[in-house]
């Protein structure tokens, strides 16, 4: 299981509980999260399944490099996290 | 509840009774609301947010604002694989992603539950179940004129206004930045350029009149003579009294015939009010003053409206959705990016500053 979280600023906006998913990828870990939560997948996503442009996704302690079609890898145990790619201002 | 408006806001959404001066606590605090309007014929209130970073959110509300429920974005289908969908102003491709839903619209009378939904990339949505679902109406999406459509003020072009006929369901007319103005007679299934006689003066000459490129900033419709049309146009003032076949150009209309917004009177098609600004160059009232302009001859002659509006220095400017009228034709409110909120209950004659200090207001509508 991989274990999701949301930054503070999301949590505003709609409702992104911790929770763990299976899945090898990070594409197949949102995507669970996101069936059992379908409204949170437009706050990151957009139309066309790629990350928005002002989200940032981690996995563990790294940018993931593929934005458009999630494949970075993930195993169990790792941590997914989802921030606002912005700071300052 | 008296003469209420729905104030839709940088930092969010305000319901404001006018008769008793009173502003609701806000809805969405801190988010920008493009759009809100209440649907006449079920009484649900609707909501488009911007939240930038995290994209677009409509939300909707069943008991006049206490408790609101989010519903379904426009969401554009995927881009068929080797179709190239450029920019033509940009040379950009095109991302098929809803950037703005920038206008929610009610459809007709005897369609309940049907919603239409203009946005930026340029694609009109349709609802039948009050925005549960929403469809892109491919068949305005693929006309062939789409890739001559670039932005107006943002960088794709958008769909900002949705006349409803209330002849019949299926007639409607939308106005784009910058794309003209198409109509539909047949429930979207056919759309035809509207737009002939519309003046732009920012492409070349041999170009000024073609209709696939014209900039309307806010299109209206006379309700009780429905083939009348008024636009603020980014290149002035025109009317048209056939349903879009063709405009007929305004050229003299006080201080400016640049503006951004219009509103008609549901019952007279000649009156119809404006809020004009330098020009395209520089976005604010002429010498420093705020004023409404109205004719009630069909732009033969202006009145132009000061009573109640800023005496000194104004730099006010009133986007095109940010001027209402109401069904009696004589209440009208008008919110600008300064935060000012003014509405007037004889047709623009004498003003009344409702609030000063409300954050930049992107649309007003009445209930």
């Amino acid at each position: 299981m991989v274990e999701v979280t949301f930054a503070k600023a999301f949590h505003r906006h709609v409702d992104c509980p911790v929770m763990s998913v299976p899945g090898g990828t990070v594409g197949e870990v949102l995507g669970g999260y996101f069936e059992q939560r379908p409204q949170v997948r437009s706050y990151v996503l957009d139309d066309a399944g790629a990350v928005r442009k002002h989200v940032a996704v981690f996995a563990n302690d790294d940018l993931i490099t593929d934005r458009t079609s999630l494949t970075d890898a993930v195993a169990d145990g790792d941590r997914i996290h989802v921030f606002q790619a912005l700071s300052g201002g | 509840m008296g003469t209420t408006a729905l104030i839709g806001t940088r930092k969010g959404l305000f319901a404001v009774d006018l008769d008793a001066g009173s502003i609701s606590e806000p809805a969405f605090l801190g988010a920008r609301v493009t759009n809100a309007v209440r649907d006449p014929r079920d009484g649900a209130w609707y909501a488009s947010l911007d939240h930038g970073h995290f994209g677009v959110h409509l939300h909707r509300s069943d008991d006049d604002g206490a408790t609101w429920q989010e519903i379904a974005a426009p969401e554009y289908p995927p881009k068929p694989p080797g179709v190239s969908n450029l920019n033509p102003m940009s040379q950009q491709e095109v991302v098929w992603a809803t950037q703005l839903a920038w206008v929610i619209e009610p459809g007709h009378a005897d369609e309940p539950g049907v919603l239409w939904c203009g946005t930026i990339p340029g694609g009109l949505f349709r609802s039948g179940d009050r925005g549960e679902s929403w469809e892109l109406v491919e068949s305005l999406w693929n006309v062939p004129a789409r890739e001559k459509w670039f932005g107006g003020g943002y960088d794709d072009a958008g769909i900002h206004s949705i006349c409803i006929d209330p002849r019949a369901p299926g007639r409607l007319l939308v106005g784009l930045s910058c794309g003209g103005a198409w109509r539909t007679t047949d429930g979207g299934a056919t759309w035809q350029i509207a737009a002939s006689g519309m003046r732009s003066n920012f492409v070349p000459p041999d170009r000024e009149y073609d209709p696939d490129t014209q900039d309307p900033h806010m299109i209206v419709r006379c309700g009780a003579s429905p083939d009348v049309l008024w636009t603020q146009n980014h290149c002035g003032i025109f009317k048209s009294v056939d349903n879009g076949d063709a405009w007929t150009e305004i050229t003299d209309a006080g201080p400016s015939t640049f503006g951004f917004t219009v509103a008609v009177h549901p019952d007279d098609a000649d009156t119809a009010w404006f809020v004009p600004a330098i020009g395209d160059e520089v976005r604010v009232p002429v010498d420093g003053r705020l004023v409404v302009t109205r004719t009630r001859d069909g732009g033969e002659t202006f009145d132009v409206l000061t009573d109640g509006l800023p005496t000194g220095v104004s730099y006010d400017l009133v986007y095109r959705h940010g001027l209402d009228i109401d069904d009696t034709g004589e209440r009208l409110v008008m919110g600008s990016t300064t935060g000012n909120l003014w509405w007037t209950r004889n047709g623009g004659d004498e003003w009344e500053l409702m609030s000063a200090n409300l954050p930049p207001i992107a649309s007003v509508r009445f209930l």
